[in-house]
């Protein structure tokens, strides 16, 4: 391009608070995300809002579905299968404190993946960053988790079952369990505008994720079935560190997450979250024409 | 002069793709192949940085803008004008930022707000009082900023009752009158306008076009589409022609409607003017306004040409307020303005003398409307242009009556007695 000489004279761009170029990613997106900060909170609320709205039950169902969930994997896996739980923690503990951080992912991936589609009017009619919509959509499930956190508290009353200074790192694995849904969102949300497919294989992800993430058996189990070799590629899955960090916060016990493979199912969350928001960054400026 | 520019748009061009769409109408196979082959293609244009081309055959290039610049100055309201297709609504997107530029540059200062649709983001569900928050929000407004202005909002909405009811209950008026509430209430110092006023009924357009008339007085920037060329003529002072991607003619917005006639009429196969009917050879060629001293002193020239006689021709003429209130509607028969049979040129001149006794100070537009036979209509209304009426203390009160207070018509008054 440069062998050429520009036909134009150098374009005066002083003075001008906005410079759009072609091409040119722009400088201005992190100050504008933090000027539409509010917008992020607001979509967040709507879709709380609507959802309370229109059903009847309301948060009610932010706390059946996952309690639903720990009866029927604990019935079947625990009764059924005769898994063991780790140490001398109920299984029905075991089972949702892997449930919280993944009913927290699967729903922040399906909310997030079809968020941009389902606000299409928005996007082809009014410019904000546009990464504000599927992360508010992760708010959302953020609301959901921090409800369904009172069945933990009753099943740990039913069963006895002192809370452990772990409990306290908590919200630093929530954090983490933030990252990997991000990651994954951001990167489903751009597939999702550019190939409507990915709606339709969203919810087979989400089933598939569910099986080869310790959710209802323990990690531990994969590690002594499979061996070391097999464990290490288990641990490719983000949720693996996520959902044993929460394990290990409510359930106590010894702390394995500084093992190797384990540190690679963290080092995936975050590279998972830098590969979404530079994948999005890089789609999104084609939304509003694709959508 | 150099500092005054607020919109500098550079070479813009912007491209699309015609036809196949990824994970559109391609049918299953498509599909899959899409699906399957987009990690490796993402992946491909991660890692090397260049794009991997998709199915580029299938596919035609649109350059729905090309190589368009121009420059907007502080305070200036710009019309863009133009057929379907022109590129109007993508030059508009451009600029508000929802898609970025295949080429070129765009360069703003100043707070720009677009308004490409009225009530954007408004859910159904939710109750008036949320909606304007949320769509405050989605337009850019800072929450305490809609906070502060919120009483302000509902009341030219004109919901105060239904606030706390679904959205989804509101009348379509009711719901178009806050949407705009909300719009109306943002202080860009750019205003973005596409035809919004194509929605919502007559008396909605003329509040839409009299709060832009507010905005644009205020000195701000607007940048404004219309289809609708009376609202452009009323609003605008310079107007952009676009004409399949490109600026056919840039300007005041008098010669730019012209050539825009003209373009329209040559599609038909007729002649250039401000308005025409084809069928009886009848066109207005050129229309001016002068203010006149005594203040309050008006000229109206008009230059018709008649290609076939017309039997008993007359003027209408034909005034409303800036936000388009009609204030009269004069008829050949009633003013006596009637030229008999006509043929060829015809030139026009009317004086208007003593405004400032009869309307209260403040902008008017005025069109003008051409009869034949039985004072029938052959030439619609056409909006000429604006007029000032100057402030004239008429009840010798030290208030000289203003539209903005007292309304458009001054009335005789005077006291007779008081007990």
């Amino acid at each position: 391009m440069h062998l050429s000489p520009s036909p134009n004279p150098p374009v005066e761009k002083e003075g001008f608070d906005l410079w759009i170029e072609a091409g040119h990613a722009e400088k201005h997106y992190w100050l504008d995300l933090w000027h539409y900060r509010e917008l992020f909170f607001i979509l967040a609320w709507r879709d709380v809002a609507v959802r309370y709205k229109q059903t009847v039950a309301g948060t009610a169902w932010a706390l059946f579905q996952p309690f639903l969930s720990m009866v029927i994997m604990t019935v079947i896996f625990s009764r059924v299968a005769g898994l063991p739980s780790i140490g001398n923690a109920p299984y029905a503990i075991m089972v949702f404190a892997a449930l919280l951080p993944w009913q927290f992912f699967s729903s922040a991936l399906s909310a997030s993946g079809q968020s941009v589609v389902s606000n299409r009017d928005m996007i082809s009619k009014v410019y904000f960053p546009r990464i504000i919509v599927p992360t508010s959509s992760v708010l959302v499930s953020l609301v959901d988790f921090l409800v369904s956190l009172l069945i933990l508290a009753a099943l740990m009353v039913w069963f006895r079952f002192p809370p452990v200074w772990n409990l306290s790192a908590l919200p630093v694995f929530m954090v983490l369990a933030i990252v990997s849904a991000l990651g994954a969102g951001l990167v489903l949300t751009a597939l999702t505008v550019q190939y409507r497919d990915f709606r339709i294989l969203v919810p087979f992800i989400v089933q598939f994720g569910m099986y080869v993430s310790p959710v209802a058996y323990s990690s531990d189990l994969v590690r002594e079935k499979l061996g070391a070799g097999l464990f290490s590629l288990y641990c490719l899955n983000p949720l693996v560190f996520v959902i044993e960090g929460f394990r290990w916060c409510i359930l106590g016990g010894k702390c394995r997450l500084l093992e190797s493979p384990m540190l690679v199912s963290l080092a995936v969350s975050f590279l998972l979250l830098a590969f979404g928001i530079a994948y999005f960054r890089k789609t999104e400026r084609s939304f509003a024409d694709i959508i | 002069m150099k500092e005054d520019v607020v919109i500098r748009v550079e070479g813009l061009s912007k491209k699309y793709f015609l036809g196949q769409q990824a994970g559109g109408a391609g049918g299953l196979r498509h599909a899959i192949e899409d699906a399957v082959s987009a990690p490796f293609r993402w992946a491909g244009r991660a890692v090397s940085g260049a794009r991997v081309p998709r199915r580029v055959a299938e596919e035609t290039e649109f350059w729905a803008l090309r190589d368009v610049t121009f420059d907007v100055r502080r305070g200036e309201v710009v019309g863009i004008i133009g057929r379907n297709g022109a590129g109007k609504s993508t030059l508009l997107k451009l600029l508000s930022r929802i898609t970025e530029p295949t080429r070129g540059c765009i360069g703003l200062k100043g707070r720009v707000a677009s308004l490409l649709e009225v009530g954007t983001g408004f859910h159904p569900e939710l109750s008036g009082r949320e909606n304007v928050f949320l769509n405050g929000a989605v337009l850019g407004m800072r929450q305490d900023e809609i906070r502060r202005k919120f009483d302000e909002i509902v009341a030219f909405a004109g919901v105060e009752k239904f606030l706390d009811t679904p959205v989804k209950r509101y009348s379509s008026g009711m719901y178009v009158r806050l949407a705009f509430a909300v719009a109306a209430h943002l202080e860009p110092e750019i205003l973005i306008v596409d035809e919004v006023l194509a929605v919502g009924d007559s008396e909605f357009q003329k509040k839409c076009l009299g709060k832009m008339h507010e905005v644009s007085t205020a000195g701000r920037t607007v940048l404004f589409v219309s289809h609708a060329m009376h609202s452009v003529q009323a609003l605008c002072r310079t107007g952009i022609l676009l004409n399949q991607g490109r600026i056919e003619t840039m300007g005041p917005v008098g010669g730019v409607i012209a050539a825009y006639s003209n373009g329209a009429r040559e599609e038909t196969g007729g002649g250039g003017d401000i308005a025409s009917n084809r069928s009886l050879g009848l066109s207005l060629k050129t229309a001016t306004l002068r203010q006149e001293a005594p203040a309050g002193t008006l000229v109206v020239s008009a230059h018709f040409h008649l290609d076939k006689t017309i039997s008993n021709a007359g003027l209408g003429i034909h005034i409303e307020t800036a936000d388009g209130v009609e204030l009269c509607d004069l008829r050949p028969e009633t003013t006596g303005l009637a030229f008999g049979d006509r043929k060829g040129p015809l030139h026009i001149s009317v004086v208007m003398e003593d405004l400032s006794r009869r309307l209260g100070a403040g902008t008017y537009r005025l069109g003008l409307s051409f009869h034949e036979t039985n004072w029938r209509s052959c030439l619609e209304r056409t909006i000429i242009g604006e007029f000032v009426v100057p402030a004239f203390d008429v009840y010798a009160s030290g208030y000289p009556p203003k539209y903005e207070k007292d309304g458009p018509v001054v009335l005789p008054v005077r006291l007779l007695h008081a007990e």
